[in-house]
């Protein structure tokens, strides 16, 4: 149990970073080809995050490295705390703990382009927040708890009775990876009028530490998707993981497919997602189990 | 059963000797040396009984019944006329119905019944007490500086000094807090609770302007209604189970659940009016236009608390089986929602913070509606968490509005440069109030777990939005206040050293509660359930979860200590688009004008407007409440029905 769990933390500490980036990089290529450019090596965002570190030390206050930490610090916690098998409200906490820190890091600087940047983020938070309390919400129904070691021991497959929560999950990783049509708060496409919006007064080292942050969390959050397959069997591993990252690269095919919608669409159709697929599935759950 | 007595009637003593107490200097004195006493006494109170299991104290009720009857009466009188005064019929009508109700009750019935023990004992009462006995004198203290402030203003506008006034009825609420909660004799419980609602009358009218006045007048309505439940309540409980004690009724719930509900409807009715949920929330943001000590004690801990402490008292009985219990959650969930929702498109500080209270009481009366010892873990600590975070929040917007003379949000602009110490406490302030891992939120996971566990597919749709909307609001505050704004100068000289030391306590007590609330949950949360509930009742939390929650904080208290504001980088401007000044406030507009910039936040009126969010609220919980008392009070016609 101990050792499953400490090979799962290390694991995710390790490679984490490495699928992480990969996948941005892949992001990058898959982005290319279907915008007709070559596009740049898959291991750009390495050579980037390098680049970053090289870069002069610079900041536009004191107090925005603390808060950048913080958010390094739980955003890896809450990463942690999901692989090596713990409680999905804790790891859920955690995050929102990491994504508050930046959004007060982007506030600090008093920018109005990171300011902006903030609000909207703060925007998407109140937008995703609900779907990713009732997907929590829908496993402990299903299987009875709410610690992933339980649910990855679990001998059937939550995907089909939590099919909506799914779907909900799956609309909001738009939200949570800032892809279009939801970029709204930053964006990697040169499309965005905030210039770099929440990540704005960032630079060098601190903002290399932001790029390896949210590889850590994407990867996390496909853990999310993959946890939907898990069914303690091999064959559940292998779907869980195929789907994962078609899950990833459907999100990279939307992002190419949409221009950015207002902030007010983002925030209805995500509360109409929530209430539709999410809190039917869960009266579902609840009438059938 | 000494200390208790002491404690609820030490502060009444003090508030006699402050009314007739004019001098300053006395003031301070007497308050601060009062309030270091009420507090010592009630950690002895909790050191003498937290062992114990809950003691009952018989204290001979004859004599004290017929003071408190006569004080009743005394009282009943002086609302009517009051409330004749100022033609609020209302006031006049639900006093003049309730009093004699109660009266003939006693007089009739009530002499039949043995009371058995008249004031009780156990780990819920010890916290309250704690709460009052601390925080409550904890405002009492700050209160002094603030009202010289305050007068200072006053005097201005030749309006004379009635601080004396003030501090009488702050002691008299405190002792009445007491001796609320350590009621067993609900007819005790009831005069103590009318006291309570007297005194925030007084409180809120203290000013005595128009408006003043008009608020009062409504919270005192409120709570009347409210009362009158409590009356009735009363008088099924003492006609149908021929007791009138607490741990009676709760006794006989165990077996008769679906009878004790009727008049545990009431008393929960009684405490939704004292808590403040929709539809009667607006008599606690009218509440606002007293002096903000007035706030900061109705807020966190009396008044409000009052009501809750009401409905935790009687989970026991409430729950998913009966129409009380699914009244009760289901007010307290919709409050949560729409009161976190209509706090987004505040703009005065001091609303949002209402309205946030409103919202965590409407959670804590959710989870004494489910009534399981989860729910009632989760409340409890929302109770404590709260009580601490609130009363700071309140006091340093307080300080703010002083100094910068301004309790709206948008002017607290660089409050982290101008007024650093208060901008610290406050966010830590806020910290507590929404973020992981302090505090509140360790009782919103308890609450998300037994909403689930208890079924109620509505609740858990309340928790889920309410709290993304709750995170919103919170954050978009605590934002501003780290904003470093350039250019601008400490204004921190001046503030009083009462209020200092009064924020800098609390923000002790908020990382305290939150580094021992597994001490605290093991020795007091859990054996009060394992008494209360019956068997073992393991916290919702895991140890292992607890311990993780505590690392966190330890690791922000710490990182904090060692790198905030550390950071060695050389400083360089902001972005503006290529055209900064260079002072990071102004850039060069068109023709090389330099224009200044300025940051608002989102209110999102459009979604979330006020009176929308009231109005959905009053209208759902008005159907709750109707459905809930309607179903009791049917029930309760046919049973007499089949008794005749």
């Amino acid at each position: 149990m101990i050792i499953k769990a400490i090979i799962g933390i290390v694991a995710f500490l390790v490679l984490a970073p490495f699928v992480g980036g990969l996948l941005a990089g892949l992001d990058r290529k898959l982005s290319a080809k279907m915008q007709r450019r070559v596009g740049p090596p898959v291991l750009q965002p390495f050579y980037d995050v390098g680049k970053l570190f090289q870069k002069e030390k610079q900041t536009p206050t004191r107090f925005q490295d603390f808060y950048v930490l913080l958010f390094v610090v739980f955003v890896i916690a809450s990463g942690v705390l999901f692989f090596s098998g713990g409680d999905l409200l804790l790891v859920i906490f955690t995050l929102t703990i990491g994504a508050a820190f930046l959004i007060i890091a982007a506030y600090s600087s008093n920018s109005p382009y990171a300011e902006l940047g903030a609000e909207r983020e703060l925007l998407a938070m109140l937008a995703y927040e609900p779907m990713v309390l009732i997907t929590v919400i829908g496993f402990y129904m299903y299987t009875g708890s709410f610690r992933v070691s339980d649910i990855l021991a679990g001998d059937s497959m939550p995907f089909l009775p939590l099919l909506g929560i799914f779907f909900g999950w799956l609309f909001i990783l738009t939200l949570k990876f800032r892809k279009s049509p939801f970029d709204l708060s930053m964006s990697h496409h040169a499309h965005q009028e905030l210039v770099r919006g929440v990540t704005t007064e960032f630079v060098g080292r601190t903002m290399g530490w932001i790029e390896i942050s949210h590889w850590y969390e994407n990867v996390f959050l496909l853990g999310f998707v993959f946890l939907f397959f898990a069914n303690g069997t091999w064959y559940g591993w292998v779907i869980g993981i195929v789907v994962a990252i078609l899950a990833y690269f459907f999100e990279v095919f939307i992002d190419n497919c949409f221009a950015r919608m207002k902030w007010q669409f983002a925030f209805k159709s995500a509360w109409i997602v929530a209430v539709v697929l999410g809190m039917i599935n869960i009266f579902v759950l609840y009438v059938c189990f | 059963m000494g200390t208790i007595v002491f404690l609820i009637l030490f502060p009444m003593i003090i508030a006699f000797i402050l009314l007739v107490v004019k001098g300053d200097k006395a003031r301070d004195v007497i308050v601060i040396g009062a309030s270091a006493v009420i507090a010592a006494m009630s950690i002895v109170v909790a050191v003498q009984f937290a062992a114990g299991g809950g003691d009952f104290f018989s204290f001979n009720g004859e004599v004290v019944s017929y003071i408190m009857m006569a004080v009743e009466a005394g009282l009943c009188i002086y609302i009517c006329i009051t409330a004749a005064m100022h033609r609020k019929w209302l006031a006049f009508i639900f006093a003049i119905i309730q009093t004699p109700l109660i009266m003939w009750f006693e007089f009739t019935r009530g002499h039949g019944i043995e009371v058995e023990s008249n004031l009780y004992i156990d780990r819920l009462s010890i916290i309250m007490i704690l709460i009052i006995g601390i925080i409550g004198t904890l405002i009492a203290v700050y209160a002094l500086g603030y009202m010289k402030d305050f007068q200072h203003h006053e005097d201005e506008k030749g309006n004379k000094d009635r601080r004396p006034w003030f501090f009488f009825v702050m002691f008299l609420f405190l002792g009445a807090m007491v001796g609320l909660v350590t009621s067993n004799n609900m007819i005790w419980m009831y005069f103590f609770w009318e006291i309570t609602s007297l005194s925030s009358f007084w409180l809120i009218g203290y000013t005595k302007t128009e408006e003043a006045t008009n608020n009062a007048f409504r919270a005192l309505i409120m709570n009347l209604l409210g009362g009158l439940g409590f009356a009735v309540g009363i008088v099924i409980l003492g006609i149908v189970f021929q007791t009138v004690e607490l741990n009676s009724m709760l006794l006989i719930g165990s077996v008769y659940g679906d009878l004790v509900a009727i008049p545990a409807a009431f008393f929960a009715f009684a405490g939704i009016t004292k808590a403040a949920q929709m539809p009667f929330n607006s008599w606690l943001l009218g509440a606002m236009v007293a002096p903000t000590p007035t706030s900061a004690l109705l807020h966190s801990s009396t008044m409000v608390k009052a009501g809750v402490f009401m409905i935790i008292k009687l989970a026991p009985v409430l729950g998913m089986s009966n129409f009380a219990g699914l009244m009760t959650m289901m007010v307290g969930g919709i409050t949560f929602l729409f009161a976190s929702c209509a706090a987004i498109s505040q703009v005065n500080a001091k609303r949002v913070l209402a309205y946030s209270t409103i919202a965590n009481l409407g959670l804590i009366v959710a989870c004494g509606g489910v009534g399981t010892a989860g729910a009632v873990w989760a409340g409890i600590m929302l109770i404590i968490f709260h009580a601490i975070t609130k009363s700071l929040l309140f006091l340093c917007v307080g300080t703010a509005e002083h100094h910068i003379g301004s309790r709206m949000i948008e002017d607290m602009d660089g409050l982290f440069n101008k007024m650093p110490r208060l901008a610290m406490c406050m966010i830590i302030g806020i910290a507590g109030m929404f973020l992981a891992p302090f505090g509140m939120l360790i009782s919103k996971w308890g609450c998300m777990v037994s909403f689930v566990d208890s079924g109620n597919i509505l609740l858990i749709g309340c928790i889920c939005f309410g709290s993304a909307v709750t995170a919103f609001y919170w954050l978009k505050w605590m934002g501003k206040l780290t904003a470093v704004v350039a250019g601008e100068e400490s204004i921190e000289y001046g503030v009083h050293r009462t209020e200092t030391f009064v924020h800098i306590t609390l923000v002790v007590l908020v990382v305290l509660v939150c580094l021992l609330f597994p001490l605290l949950s093991s020795y007091m949360l859990v054996p009060y359930l394992e008494i209360t509930f019956g068997g073992l009742a393991g916290g919702i939390m895991s140890s292992g979860n607890m311990l993780i929650m505590v690392i966190m904080v330890a690791v922000i208290v710490l990182l904090a200590l060692f790198g905030f504001g550390k950071s060695r980088k050389p400083k360089v401007p902001i972005y503006l688009a290529g055209a900064n000044t260079g002072d990071n406030r102004t850039y060069y507009g068109s023709m090389q004008k330099e224009v200044a910039f300025s940051l608002r936040n989102w209110h999102m009126e459009k979604y979330f407007g006020e009176p929308r969010m009231n109005l959905i609220g009053d209208v759902l919980c008005v159907a709750m409440l109707v459905i809930g008392l309607g179903y009791m009070i049917a029930t309760l016609v046919s049973l007499m029905g089949g008794v005749m």
